[in-house]
């Protein structure tokens, strides 16, 4: 399985996708059966998902302060002595349920690779550079109007051992609550124009080009400073509430 | 109707251990407190085999049914009930949260721990839920098992033990665990 080339990789993504532009059917959630990404090839549930009724701990979510997040943390680039190496850069964006309300003071975590494509992690073994100034990790929590803001180093694309000469487009990996433990994700955020997205199984398990859009950051120039950082903006819609309105009444109370 | 299409998810990959894991991650209440219990299993792949890079996470009850509503999970103070936790599985797929037994939020509701499920080679979360296996009655009347095919519905129920509960995860094959999918996903 190491050994498929990229071009009979690429060959099997685009029939799946052709497949389902033919379908008709309108998919907004990566495939969990997706067999180009052969890790998933027994990780995937074959049944279908059972449709459940949110009961009342699955309409609240954990609640995360002050005392869990400290605001450094947000910086991805001031976390040891010295200077990461890289492109210094802000990503930024806010987090909203599927009505666009904000999802006010909740946790949002990140990790990813520097700016050689290594992460700080025993089982990359990427052999590229590890930066003794930076390790990739990231927390804060949304202001009152659901934003989020860190401040960080461009990661690269790395090689993995997927098939024969195998590159992930360069991310960011996102953790996400919402106000309801249903809205609970993990997801990447890629940078626009990556040339790797057409060979990446793992974009292409989203199978309908205008939701893998939805991963991809926008350079903002507005959000880019003077002489210190670049900047992008990616906004994050969780899937809907399911709280009725009196329900978050008895939530401000807390 | 939601406005808005959700943005997708992905799979967690193969390199989170050094950024989400934490410190008492697992313990929801420290292990020497008295009315403390272990939820733990093993979480398979299609062929059995352990999955040693999936993270776990428990969302539950109060031991009273209340929902819990402190801050504190990411830096517990052994004191207050956050009823959140996460556990990376070990290399023979295993997971163990200290907790609480989650009590009924509603009189006659039949408690459960929630339990979503991420890896490398999952594309998306899985979430699911592990009853408390003591009230049958309680269990029949629940709405969700009603619509699950009765020899699927063990795969939803935790095995009580001495010391706790056990709850397998599989995520695939002839005893596959069933995973839920809620309105507006
Ligand atoms: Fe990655």
């Amino acid at each position: 399985m190491g050994m498929t080339s990229q071009a009979d990789l690429s060959a099997e993504i685009a029939a799946i996708e052709s497949d389902y532009r033919s379908s008709g059917h309108d998919e907004t959630q990566p495939r969990l059966d997706y067999p180009p990404y052969r890790s998933s090839l027994l990780r995937h549930p074959t049944k279908a998902l059972q449709l459940a009724d949110p009961e009342t701990i699955e309409r609240w979510a954990p609640c995360f302060g002050e005392r869990d997040v400290s605001p450094l943390e947000a910086d991805l680039t001031i976390q040891h002595v010295g200077e990461p190496i890289g492109e210094r850069t802000v990503v930024t964006g806010r987090v909203v349920d599927g009505d666009g309300r904000p999802v006010r003071r909740q946790l949002v975590e990140i990790w990813q690779a520097n700016a050689g494509g290594r992460y700080m992690h025993q089982r990359d073994q990427h052999p590229a550079p590890l930066d003794p100034a930076f390790t990739g990790v990231g927390r804060c929590l949304t202001d009152d109007d659901g934003t989020y803001r860190f401040t960080t180093i461009k990661p690269g694309p790395y090689p993995w051992k997927h098939h024969h000469n195998a590159w992930r487009p360069a991310h960011i990996h996102f953790s996400l609550f919402g106000t309801d433990f249903t809205q609970r994700m993990i997801t990447q955020m890629y940078f626009p124009g990556d040339p790797l997205f057409a060979l990446d199984p793992i974009y292409q398990s989203i199978t309908d080009a205008r939701a893998r859009e939805r991963l991809v950051a926008t350079y903002d120039h507005d959000v880019t400073t003077h002489e210190w950082a670049t900047g992008y903006r990616w906004d994050i819609v969780l899937t809907g509430s399911h709280r009725t309105p009196h329900e978050d009444d008895l939530g401000d109370d807390h | 109707m939601p406005h808005l299409t959700a943005t997708p998810g992905q799979t967690i990959g193969p390199f989170y251990g050094y950024a989400l894991p934490f410190e008492a991650d697992a313990d929801l209440v420290p292990p020497g407190r008295p009315d403390a219990v272990r939820l733990h299993g093993v979480v398979t792949d299609g062929a059995g085999a352990p999955v040693p890079d999936a993270l776990l996470e428990v969302w539950q009850a109060d031991a009273d049914g209340s929902v819990p509503q402190s801050p504190g999970s990411l830096r517990r103070d052994g004191w207050t009930f956050t009823g959140w936790g996460r556990c990376a599985t070990d290399d023979a797929g295993g997971y163990s949260f200290t907790t609480v037994r989650p009590g009924a939020t509603e009189a006659g509701a039949a408690p459960f721990f929630l339990i979503t499920v991420f890896a490398r080679g999952l594309t998306n979360r899985l979430f699911t839920r592990a009853y408390l296996p003591h009230d049958q009655t309680a269990l029949d009347d629940d709405r969700l098992l009603a619509g699950v095919p009765a020899e699927r519905r063990s795969t939803l129920v935790a095995v009580a033990e001495p010391t706790g509960y056990r709850f397998d995860v599989r995520l695939q094959g002839a005893d596959e665990t069933v995973f839920l999918t809620y309105p507006g996903h």
